[in-house]
């Protein structure tokens, strides 16, 4: 690795850092334009119903009230992820699917008085029976929600690499376990927020919307427009986590009614209709069985998935696929099958949170290969390192890993941890447990179907030199990827980082990107800014060969780093940037450099082959050390340790915050987190108060430990560690406990009363307390 | 009925003339246009909207804008004097203390009401002062090793 750089690999502070802690940071619920009306969704009190009639008459005599719109309104155009299942329009048309569903939506003068309009629409609805759970709705005689989906059955997978029957009747020992998910939510703290207004026959999207591609493409594809009559763009974005990725009621509302009234409108959900926007992380019910030698190597695994999907698809169906296929990466093992079926309830849908549909079964399949562990007395790290992944190998279902530091990772975290003096050391009601993740660095494939690069980048000089504007379509969520584009970028043209500006999430201003979804765009939208600074060098050593000496040198003689150009022969002969920028500005006009990636062909030719495949995957070894108090199963998580092959990393700090956040989500989905209906399918605890976050009391310290790793595709070297980072942490914790109380909790969250009933069953079992 | 309250926001004396019913957090995004002050939850359980009144640190989403009749309010916005970041601002930059920035308002102020308290907090003191403050982002790592460091520093 090439540790002679002057701007990445070094932690330097945000970019947008100053506009945060200030408060001048706009977000687009801070925004206001003139003359702007306000708008809410009227949304179904049922689970499921039928519409008969909708009245909005006394609605529209509200003084104050602008715009009424239901489905008799609006496009009828069903959208979503894969064309076979495209199942959602912008508001109910026959039927309502969940408590919360989208009926219509009112505009007017000021918030209040939209809410009083939604109260004043009268609809009759004829209520259906309803179905909350996966195994009640694959039942013969379960209520159908979809006339496309017989049997409720949405998505349904049967995959099957090799031969596992052979691999378990080779196998020394066969295990099978059996292990439940829930329903967890992103909780990020901005909800969703949209501002549309029209000039003409174009319209402008303000949306908190983690791609702001997609979000044009859904709007084009619906509303029967132009994608180029279509400006999407966000400003500060309060946290995504996968839950701003579907186009919300609030994107297509809020156009229709500006449209419909020739003014602006501003549309924000509340906390609660987050929660019934939903597109969170599945519940997914989880069988695995895996073959292994007396040894411990894995020779094949079955995994039997049951997800439920709520109410639409959405990126549903990509979970489904995300659940089996990623399982294959971390360990090397030639026979795989995989079967799922992902089923439509009366809930709000599921989708895609950090980590897609992998951490639960990535939870699972780590625990079960801990049991496997004790049955074969091999320890749980032991197994991990005998099975972990090489570089430069193809798993199973056709993806080429290049770099995997899967080994290393758990030997230094096991190093780290004391692992070796704690195993079994500890005292009673004490565990430690580890686990290891990882993800793509970037879906292999966009969401449908084009040609288009993945990722392209521009970059302006500035006409004196003294600048230069980086524009990227990548989306700033939180992340840091404005900052560390600008890294990328500054290191390409040998420029100062603080001189860079950055333009960025906006179809009109900046240049296409798919966005912030996958972990893909430090490796994607860096490959882009890379390409493009380095136009921008080649055009400036160009310029300035003409200009070093009286004599002239040529560009391969020259150099340029951190503002200065340079004879490398005799680096005390210089220019500095600005004045060739500016040179060649006079000579040629604007100095600006392109760049675009795109992947390539990537994977298998199965079906679902394209879900999983990547540039590059990150692995990770999470250990975690757990205090159980017997008496009442609250646990305290003292220590955590984490090792990341990240591939060549452009900012440690940044990367860190990435790891210590992800940990935090993975600690809540283990422990306290769950999303809560009644029987009637209505939300329980649709707010920060009873949807339990960690506060900093429960967040346990982090060792963070970045290894010396480096990925053949990835530009200098990088890949991912957003979503990868959660993935390991479920498992751990669920390992952790075990190891505390030597019984399974097979469902999460391993809630303290879970514990607590784990612990009185085995002491009913046992007879006494006992480690 | 409006009635026509004085607020001291970040030190300046303001005149608004508000509805019973408005909230505090209103007030300040809406008729001050200090959007510093986020609107999260408004239901009292994230702490993004947190700002100082009177020195304290209270949602404003739950306080009538009534009830801060002739009261002082920092916000945000305030944090900065004569231009000069407070040390707090400056520690959240270089720590790595902000990711999506969301909750960061809400954090510094409880933060800077810890330390006008408490300038030595323990660890623990940290936490529990940040505890009603959520953070989806950062995992409250670096933002309790900022807060630490500008306690350590002594500078306030």
């Amino acid at each position: 690795m090439n540790e002679n750089y002057s701007y990445i690999g070094k932690s330097l502070p945000r970019n947008d850092g100053l506009e945060k802690v200030t408060g001048r940071a706009r977000y687009t619920g801070d925004l206001k334009f003139p003359n702007m009306l306000y708008g809410k969704i009227l949304r179904s009190p049922h689970a499921h119903a039928r519409i008969i009639n909708i009245d909005t008459s006394e609605a529209e005599k509200l003084p104050g009230v602008k715009c009424i719109i239901t489905a008799k309104d609006v496009p009828a155009t069903k959208y979503g992820l894969s064309p076979a299942r495209w199942d959602e329009t912008i508001f109910c048309i026959d039927k309502v699917r969940y408590v919360g569903d989208k009926v219509g939506a009112v505009a007017a003068i000021d918030e209040e008085t939209a809410y009083k309009a939604l109260k004043l629409i009268k609809v009759d609805y004829e209520v259906l029976p309803a179905v909350f759970d996966p195994f009640e709705a694959r039942k013969e005689d379960a209520p159908q929600i979809f006339e496309e989906y017989p049997g409720n059955v949405n998505t349904e997978i049967h995959l099957h690499f090799g031969d596992v029957d052979k691999a378990f009747k080779d196998a020394y020992y066969v295990r099978t376990d059996r292990l439940d998910g829930q329903r967890t939510y992103h909780a990020f703290i901005e909800n969703h927020c949209s501002i549309a207004y029209w000039e003409g026959d174009k319209v402008t999207l303000y949306s908190s919307c983690q791609s702001v591609h997609y979000l044009q493409y859904y709007l084009s594809q619906v509303l029967d427009m132009k994608m180029g009559d279509i400006r999407v763009l966000k400003t500060y974005l309060g946290g995504g986590f996968g839950g701003k990725l579907d186009p919300t009621g609030n994107d297509f509302a809020s156009i229709i009614m500006a449209k419909k009234t020739g003014r602006p409108v501003k549309m924000s959900y509340d906390q609660k209709e987050t929660f019934y926007n939903g597109r969170g992380r599945h519940a997914q019910f989880m069988e695995f069985t895996t073959g292994v030698t007396k040894e411990g190597k894995i020779l094949g695994v079955h995994g039997n998935i049951v997800m439920d999907g709520g109410a639409y698809t959405g990126l549903g169906v990509a979970s489904a696929y995300y659940a089996g296929s990623l399982l294959t990466v971390l360990y090397d093992f030639d026979n795989y099958k995989f079967d799922c079926f992902r089923y439509v309830t009366n809930l709000p849908p599921n989708g895609a949170q950090r980590g897609h549909g992998q951490p639960q079964p990535r939870f699972a399949f780590e625990s079960h290969l801990d049991h496997i562990a004790e049955d074969l007395g091999i320890d749980p790290i032991d197994i991990r390192v005998i099975n972990a992944r090489k570089p430069g190998t193809t798993t199973c279902n056709g993806y080429e890993v290049k770099s995997c530091m899967l080994k290393e990772a758990n030997e230094l975290a096991r190093d780290i941890s004391g692992w070796r003096e704690k195993k079994d050391n500890l005292p009673a009601f004490s565990g430690i447990g580890v686990g290891n993740g990882g993800f793509v660095s970037g879906a292999g494939y966009s969401m449908y179907r084009n040609k288009l690069p993945h990722s392209t980048a521009m970059i302006k000089v500035m006409d004196d030199g003294t600048g230069a504007i980086l524009y990227t379509g990548a989306v700033e969520i939180g992340q840091g990827s404005d900052t560390v584009l600008a890294q990328m970028a500054a290191e390409a043209m040998g420029f100062p980082y603080e001189n860079i500006k950055v333009v960025a999430a906006d179809t009109d201003l900046a240049t296409h990107d798919f966005g912030a979804y996958a972990s893909r765009q430090t490796l994607m939208s860096g490959w882009a800014v890379k390409r493009a600074g380095e136009k921008v060098k080649q055009q400036i050593l160009e310029t300035a060969a003409d200009m070093m000496y009286d004599r002239p040198v040529t560009a391969e003689e020259l150099d340029c780093r951190e503002g200065i150009v340079f004879l490398k022969e005799e680096p005390g002969v210089t220019k500095t940037f600005a004045e060739v920028a500016s040179a060649y500005f006079i000579k040629k006009g604007p100095l600006v450099g392109t760049g675009s990636y795109h992947p390539g062909k990537l994977g298998g030719a199965h079906k679902g082959a394209a879900v999983g495949t990547s540039p590059a995957y990150s692995s990770a070894t999470q250990v975690a050390e757990v205090k159980v108090d017997e008496e009442t199963g609250e646990i305290h998580v003292i220590n955590t340790w984490d090792v990341h092959d990240s591939g060549y990393v452009i900012n440690p700090d940044l990367l860190h915050g990435q790891v210590h956040g992800a940990f935090y989500m993975g600690i809540g989905e283990s422990i306290w987190e769950e999303v809560l209906f009644n029987d009637k399918g209505e939300l329980l605890n649709g707010n920060f108060g009873e949807y339990r976050l960690p506060t900093a009391l429960d967040m346990p310290p982090v060792n963070s430990i970045i290894l010396d790793s480096y990925e053949p595709n990835g530009p200098w070297g990088v890949k991912e560690v957003g979503e990868g980072a959660t993935t390991p942490t479920m498992g751990c914790i669920s390992n952790a406990i075990y190891d505390a109380i030597g019984v399974r909790v097979s469902s999460l969250p391993i809630s303290y009363e879970k514990v607590w009933r784990a612990l009185k069953e085995k002491k009913g079992k046992e007879g006494k307390p006992q480690k | 009925m409006k009635r026509i309250i004085t607020l001291v926001v970040n030190g300046e004396q303001r005149e608004v003339a508000v509805e019973p019913d408005l909230t505090l957090l209103e007030v300040l995004r809406e008729d001050l246009g200090l959007t510093g002050t986020k609107k999260a939850c408004n239901q009292g359980e994230c702490g993004a909207c947190t700002v100082l009144l009177d020195g304290k640190p209270v949602s404003s989403c739950l306080v009538l804008a009534v009830r801060a009749h002739g009261k002082a309010v920092v916000t945000v916005e305030g944090l900065a004097e004569n231009g000069r970041l407070h040390p707090l601002q400056e520690a959240f930059v270089t720590y790595g203390a902000v990711q999506c920035g969301f909750c960061t308002p809400g954090v510094l102020l409880v933060a800077k009401a810890l330390l006008d308290t408490n300038p030595h907090p323990t660890a623990q003191e940290i936490e529990q002062a940040i505890a009603g403050n959520i953070c989806r982002c950062t995992g409250y790592v670096k933002i309790i090793e900022a807060i630490t460091a500008v306690a350590q520093n002594q500078n306030i």
